[in-house]
């Protein structure tokens, strides 16, 4: 079982959240510091498995994090998840959202929160492994899309429009977060068919 | 009306959106809390309005404050609106809030109940989808009760993405309402198989998630997965089994025996390192299984350490984490193959990655042995000092204690050296252990009578350098030591050389500034000082101004104590003021007091065993609520509730007799009391009564003349600059041992000697054994109450959800839990046993398929189903025996592409009829086997279970599921019905040919689905010194069977064997021949080739064999239902033979397992000493047997539409039955 998916900024800064056990708001947030604590302090090049923190570890529990850029995913999972299929696992999760969100940088988790949340959905379901197949997630994400653009229509359209024109200031925003590196070090790791 | 939503659509533009928010809040860094709390008043704004888009939009700002850490649960009932909405993107919004903020205690979340029934059932697969995803994360008993069946008909949906998180959901709901486990659990396991590889994976998923938590429920599902493990390329799928089979193997010992093979191969095959880690993971836990039933599981072993000796060598940090986590399971029950790569371990505490020098320690702690234990702390020692950060330091410490003290200091030979390591480990600046480090030194000093004198030397030195540890840092938690190092020289006093000196240590001024609690202690053992002081001086009277002196010194220091504003010390610290007082008067009377005073502080203090306490069963008829006395109403009753309190902490009521002492010395009064209270103790059923060795008490210094003399060389100074002391109790132990095998290779050489016999020369490393103590090291044993119970679920949590599911899967559904339960609420906290329940409920949905038949048997067998005892025990076993075969069986029907394990004969033999069956049934149990690990799987356990419960009395209706604890006491009571004795080990394989280096044994096995074929497994095993490889398969073929060829092989050429065979080793391949008739035995002539190739040359060997194709080996072990049996009885397309065998004098279940496991039957019914029985050959044949037997004659009549066959086979029966 997955118990928590956290990414994270380089400051610590929650980017996306998702507990699949209650925790209240406060302990969320500690647990969220906590984990930033252990995660950030490591080096690059060592390994990517964590003895859990206090709070949501627990001797069975680990933290399984990869680094990518400014961003940091956290998969904090019991015993049953193979260590290295969950590490494969976060890179399909980056390689989706780089797909959907073309050249995902940290901007993109930053405003849009909510899409994330929905790429997530189609993976993983209350801390089960729901889909790997990327191409799936794909399908299953532009087709919900989909529905909710169409349901929009023409009311829609003014909401948009502004949208879009607040948005424009957007890309001075240096797009600089790019997961360029997303063919990261993943030794002999078959992805997942 | 249009305009109206265009209008309202122009003004929400303006409203904030979630972006909005988001850059709201980077611009507002320095203020945030205050922009967002305005955000949060203008979101309650919005969600007063009616427009349902304007809501969404709240919400959806209101997850991302979620994520910020800001309570959103005012707004639950504004979520739930979202939810309902009937456009999908606000849905969505909807359940995305609520998954990430509902819970179980969230009120609104009943009022979803009938929303999410009708999402569920959407015409839109994604509102469906979304419900299912957002009912994952806060589904509660309540919705798991009521939409249970609503999802199990979403498993079956059109839509493989419906039916895969369907699937997903069910397993939060069985954990929430536990019942449903059963009455879904067919449908979950139709899922394992579905066409979709999506769902098939949910559905393993799932199975194994429950699987993990309570194994021995699914084992009977090990053949499917077997089949999935053999056949899906996924990887994601192929995990989850491998692992979930690590966790039947402890189960089933058999299964691992299969798994080893196609395991191996997996390793040997695949580029997933992920893949490979599990596999290499589940291989390890099935040797572990097996421990010890295999004998040539070493080269498994040599595999899976040699693989993670790649993976640690890896540069790849991950895998040499995984590595190292993996080789230290293998650690426990082969040390020896991981100990020969202690080098690579020691060079991990180098690592620059902290997992990874922890996972390293971890590994040390398994490798030590008494050989290396000094060598291996000692490089420990080094890390530590070297070591950065406080925790990694703290975790090298306590490392060193676990490893030195692990079982019971098995490992140390030299306490001297282990007490000295501590003394250094006290210098460590900082460390939180100070506690753990104390408690070891009195642990030490305690349980190892020969090191006290040693023992107090040193800490009376750790006392009088005190101003060293306590320095700079009160706080740090290393003075702790120092409260075990008064208590050790108070203590064991006798051993001091200089007990003046150090009390004079105990009681410097300085010692105030300490913790409370250790100045306690240095008080406490100030006074026992005080009396070995007395007690060396009165011998010699003519000196007694020491005496003096040292009553004068305690008189000047101990006021400061007195003064303490530590309750305890100021307690003490003035009674023994007053009684040294007391004593120096009487000193300066000549009086002698020094008996009296040592009297204070005799008896000895006996270690006790952890949790003894709470060992000591509760005697009969008594209540431990109950008052005893009435409840104290004043200040009368308040002794008698001491007493009472004083039955769980008797240690502390001890100490609380002891301190009045110090002011009364009055004996007589004292020995009075000491009367009393024996008596009392006596006859208090609550005051568990000291063991003999304990009641020594007031005999003085009792056990000093017992304690083995240690010979102490103190003339070694105790500090050699630069080189810290525990490096010299290495060399000196090194010495000693060279001595000692100097020594004993004197007189081994005097021996062969004196014999004049050639021996092998001893120049192996020095064995375990070899190395003596330094001295009589005698740990004494801790101490348990008498008729302590043994316990040890003393770790189960009570609160884990799992521990309902723990529900027997096989057991046939009974009619009325076929459906799902449902709209009947329980009643509120009663959380029955799941199946009292469930049968009680009424039942509403679809009906599932089966056959009259079955249902007339199964009511049959409710009438039937009675004497309660008996049934729990098969039921029991049945278990055992339905999880445990059938892998046996599925290896039939996977052909040559899953061989089997390599194995002996002699264990194939164990494999197949491993636990000694005693019961009657026994026969039933090998035979009743179900080839096949589909449907007809279920049907067979319930023909099993009809069957049995046929052949019980009756007497009780009553289901029991949580057998598993009585099973043990009731096989005892049941002694009467079941003495007969466990089957002998059989085996089918037989000894096809043999030479010097190569003996074959083969099995021959019909295969079920291809009536033409059977299959051939033949075990080659080496028997000589040199590798044997190119081994080559052939046989002349005759016109009615022969050998399948791979395509495009000629029919005289010879199959290779795919494996080369190192000395000593065997395994298994397996050959299909094709067969026409099978209505007479048959004999093939056949030959294997090999080469035999040694260190400097290779020779062509040759090997001739017959194998003899039996009619018995056309049969296949197939159950029947006595209905059946019947029908096909009376049908007279039959024709029948009989037989009779005479003198045999094996029980009748003996009888009936060789037939059924030596020629393919099943029991179909058995009645005293008789019994019928089915078997069916591979081109289906009927064969019927009437087996009886009267003093030692056994009839047999038998039935069978092919008379040739059943003649040859009644032949092989009589052959089977005269050669045992």
């Amino acid at each position: 079982m997955i118990k928590a998916i956290l990414i994270f900024n380089n400051h610590g800064k929650p980017r996306l959240s998702k507990f699949y056990e209650h925790y209240s708001e406060d302990t969320e947030q500690q647990i969220i510091r906590e984990t930033f604590h252990l995660v950030s302090k490591r080096d690059e090049n060592v390994c990517n498995f964590l003895e859990g923190g206090m709070l949501i570890g627990g001797s069975e529990n680990k933290l399984i994090c990869r680094h990518y850029a400014t961003l940091y995913f956290v998969f904090c999972v019991d015993s049953s998840e193979s260590e290295l299929g969950i590490l494969d696992l976060i890179q399909v999760f980056v390689e989706t959202l780089d797909k959907c969100f073309e050249n995902v940088c940290e901007l993109d988790l930053i405003f849009h929160v909510d899409k994330v949340h929905n790429i997530l959905a189609e993976m993983v379901m209350g801390g089960m492994v729901l889909e790997t197949n990327m191409n799936e997630i794909i399908t299953q994400v532009d087709a919900q899309n989909k529905m909710e653009k169409s349901e929009a229509g023409i009311a829609g359209a003014p909401a948009r429009a502004v949208s879009a024109v607040k948005n424009m200031n957007l890309p001075e925003m240096p797009r600089n977060i790019n997961i360029g590196d997303i063919s990261i070090k993943v030794p002999n790791l078959l992805s997942f068919k | 009306m249009a305009l109206k939503i265009v209008k309202g659509s122009i003004d929400r533009m303006f409203d904030k959106n979630l972006q909005d928010l988001v850059r709201g809040i980077r611009n507002h860094k320095e203020d945030e809390a205050k922009y967002i709390s305005t955000c949060i008043d203008e979101i309650k704004q919005e969600l007063k309005q009616d427009n349902i888009a304007v809501k969404s939009n709240a919400v959806c700002k209101l997850t991302y404050l979620q994520m910020l850490g800001y309570d959103v649960s005012w707004a639950a009932f504004n979520i739930v609106e979202v939810m309902s909405s009937s456009k999908f993107t606000y849905k969505r919004i909807g359940y995305l809030a609520a998954s990430q903020c509902f819970h179980e205690s969230t009120d609104v979340i009943m009022l979803t109940t009938n929303q999410i029934r009708k999402d569920l059932s959407s015409p839109n697969q994604y509102d469906t989808g979304v419900a299912l995803t957002g009912l994952s994360c806060f589904v509660t008993p309540d919705l798991a009760r009521d939409l249970a069946n609503d999802i199990m008909t979403l498993m079956s949906h059109t839509k493989p993405y419906i039916r895969k998180k369907a699937v997903l959901i069910m397993y939060k709901v069985f954990l929430k309402y536990p019942e449903s486990l059963r009455p879904a659990f067919p449908r979950m396991k139709e899922k394992l198989e579905d066409p979709d590889p999506g769902v098939q994976s949910a559905a393993v998923n799932v199975i194994c998630e429950l699987a993990r938590r309570n194994p021995k429920n699914y084992l009977s599902l090990a053949p499917l997965f077997f089949k999935l493990m053999t056949s899906s390329t996924n990887n994601w799928v192929l995990i989850k089994i491998i692992k979930l089979f690590g966790a039947l193997t402890p189960l089933e010992p058999r299964l691992g025996k299969k798994l080893i093979e196609p395991l191996t191969n997996l390793i040997h095959s695949t580029s997933a390192m992920s893949l490979l880690y599990e596999c290499v993971n589940t291989v390890i836990a099935v040797l572990i299984s097996l421990s010890s039933g295999m004998p040539n599981h070493s080269a498994s072993i040599q595999l899976c350490v040699q693989k993670l000796r790649i993976l640690i060598e890896d540069s790849d940090q991950n895998l040499k984490y995984l590595g190292l986590l993996a080789m230290s399971k293998i650690l426990k029950t082969h040390p020896k193959s991981v100990q020969s790569h202690k080098d690579l371990i020691l060079q991990c505490l180098d690592d620059k990655d902290e997992s990874i020098r922890l996972r390293a320690l971890d590994l040390l702690y398994g490798m030590v042995s008494k050989k290396n234990l000094m060598e291996i702390v000692k490089k420990l020692m080094l890390h530590v000092d070297k070591a950065e950060g406080t925790t990694y330091r703290d975790e090298l410490l306590t490392k060193i204690i676990d490893i030195c003290s692990q079982s019971n200091y098995q490992y140390i030979t030299n306490f001297e050296w282990y007490i000295s390591i501590l003394v250094e480990l006290t210098r460590l600046e900082g460390t939180r252990h100070g506690h753990l480090i104390a408690s070891q030194m009195l642990d030490v000093a305690i349980r190892v009578k020969a090191i006290r004198a040693f023992a107090v030397a040193q800490m009376a030195t750790l006392l009088d350098n005190a101003h060293l540890l306590t320095g700079n840092t009160q706080h740090s938690g290393i003075c702790e030591v120092l409260y075990a190092a008064a208590w050790i020289c108070g203590e064991f006093s006798e051993h001091l050389e200089d007990p003046m000196a150090t009390l004079e240590a105990m009681l410097r001024p300085k010692v105030a500034t300490l913790p409370g609690h250790i100045q306690a202690v240095y008080v406490q053992n100030a006074a026992k000082l005080f009396s070995t002081v007395l007690c060396s001086q009165e011998g010699a009277p003519a000196d007694s101004k020491v005496a003096q002196e040292t009553s004068q010194l305690l008189i000047d220091r101990l006021p400061v104590f007195v003064q303490s504003d530590n309750l305890e010390v100021q307690e003490r610290a003035s009674c023994i003021l007053q009684l040294v007082k007391y004593i120096q008067k009487l000193q300066q009377k000549d009086v002698e007091v020094a008996e009296e005073v040592t009297a204070l502080f005799a008896g000895e203090l006996n270690p006790v065993a952890p949790k003894a306490q709470k060992k000591v069963p509760v005697p009969e008829g008594l209540d431990l609520d109950a008052w005893i006395n009435e409840p104290p109403s004043g200040s009368e009753s308040e002794d008698e509730g001491r007493k009472t309190k004083g039955k769980a902490v008797f240690a502390k009521e001890e100490s609380r007799h002891t301190k009045p002492r110090y002011t009364e010395v009055d004996e007589k009064e004292l020995a009075k009391r000491r009367e009393v209270r024996k008596a009392e103790q006596a006859n208090n059923p609550f005051y568990i009564k000291a063991s003999p060795s304990s009641q020594k008490v007031y005999q003085e210094a009792v056990g000093v003349e017992h304690i083995p003399v240690v010979q102490i060389d103190l003339s070694v100074p105790l500090k050699v600059p630069g080189m810290p002391m525990s490096d010299q109790y290495v060399k000196l132990e090194e010495e000693r041992r060279e001595k000692n095998k100097a020594d004993r290779k004197k007189k081994d050489k005097k021996k062969r000697r004196e014999k004049g016999r050639q021996r092998r020369g001893d120049s192996g490393p020095e064995s375990e054994e070899d190395i003596t103590p330094a001295h009589m090291v005698d740990i004494v044993t801790e101490e348990m109450p008498e008729n302590a119970l043994p316990s040890d679920d003393d770790d189960k949590d009570p609160n884990d959800p799992h521990k309902a599911l723990n529900i027997d899967l096989d057991k046939p559904l009974a009619d009325s839990e076929k459906k799902l339960p449902v709209r009947t609420h329980r009643p509120d906290e009663v959380l029955k046993s799941p199946i009292e329940d469930v049968e009680g409920l009424e039942v509403t949905s679809e009906p599932k398929k089966k056959s009259g038949k079955e249902k007339k048997d199964k009511e049959r067998k409710k009438g039937k189903e009675k004497k309660k005892k008996k049934h729990k025990q098969e039921e029991g076993e049945d278990l055992m025996e339905a999880g445990s075969e059938e892998p046996v069986q599925s290896k039939v029907t996977n052909d040559v592409a899953a061989q089997p394990p390599a194995s002996t004969p002699e264990e194939a033999a164990a494999v197949t009829d491993d636990p000694p069956a005693s019961t009657p049934d026994a026969g039933s149990g090998v035979a009743a086997v179900v080839p096949d690990s589909e449907p007809e799987e279920t049907k067979s356990s319930k023909h099993k279970k009809k069957k049995q419960k046929k052949e019980k009395d009756k007497k009780k209706k009553h289901h029991h599921h949580h057998h598993s604890d009585g099973v043990r006491e009731e096989s005892v009571q049941n002694g009467t019905v079941e003495d007969e004795e466990p089957l002998p080990p059989m085996s089918n394989y037989a000894l096809l040919a043999e030479n010097s280096y190569i003996k074959m044994v083969c099995d021959i096995q019909g295969n079920l689905h291809d009536g033409s074929q059977v299959v051939v497994s033949v075990i080659f095993e080496n028997k000589c010194d040199s590798f044997i490889k190119s081994m080559e398969f052939n046989v002349m073929d005759s016109l009615n069977s022969k050998l399948q060829r791979p395509e495009g092989a000629g029919p005289h050429d010879s199959l290779t064997v795919p494996f080369h065979l190192p000395p000593g080793i065997s395994n298994e391949a397996r050959f299909i021949f094709s067969v026409q008739s099978i209505v007479m035995p048959q004999k093939l002539k056949g030959t294997l080739t090999f080469i035999v190739k040694t260190e400097d040359s290779s020779t062509h060997e040759k090997l001739d064999f017959k194998l003899h194709f039996t009619c018995t080996s056309y049969l296949i072990t197939t159950p029947c239902y006595s209905d059946a049996y019947a029908k096909l009885l009376e049908s007279g397309d039959l024709k029948g033979s009989s037989l009779k065998l005479e003198g045999i004098n094996q029980p009748f279940h003996h009888l009936l397992a060789r037939i059924c496991f030596h020629h393919h039957f099943s029991v179909v019914e058995r009645i005293d000493s008789c019994a019928s029985m089915y078997s069916r050959s591979i081109q289906g044949h009927h064969v019927c047997l009437l087996v009886k037997t009267a003093d030692q004659t056994v009839s047999i009549d038998a039935k069978c539409d092919e008379p040739g066959l059943l003649r040859n086979v009644l032949d092989e029966i009589k052959l089977t039955f005269s050669q045992c």
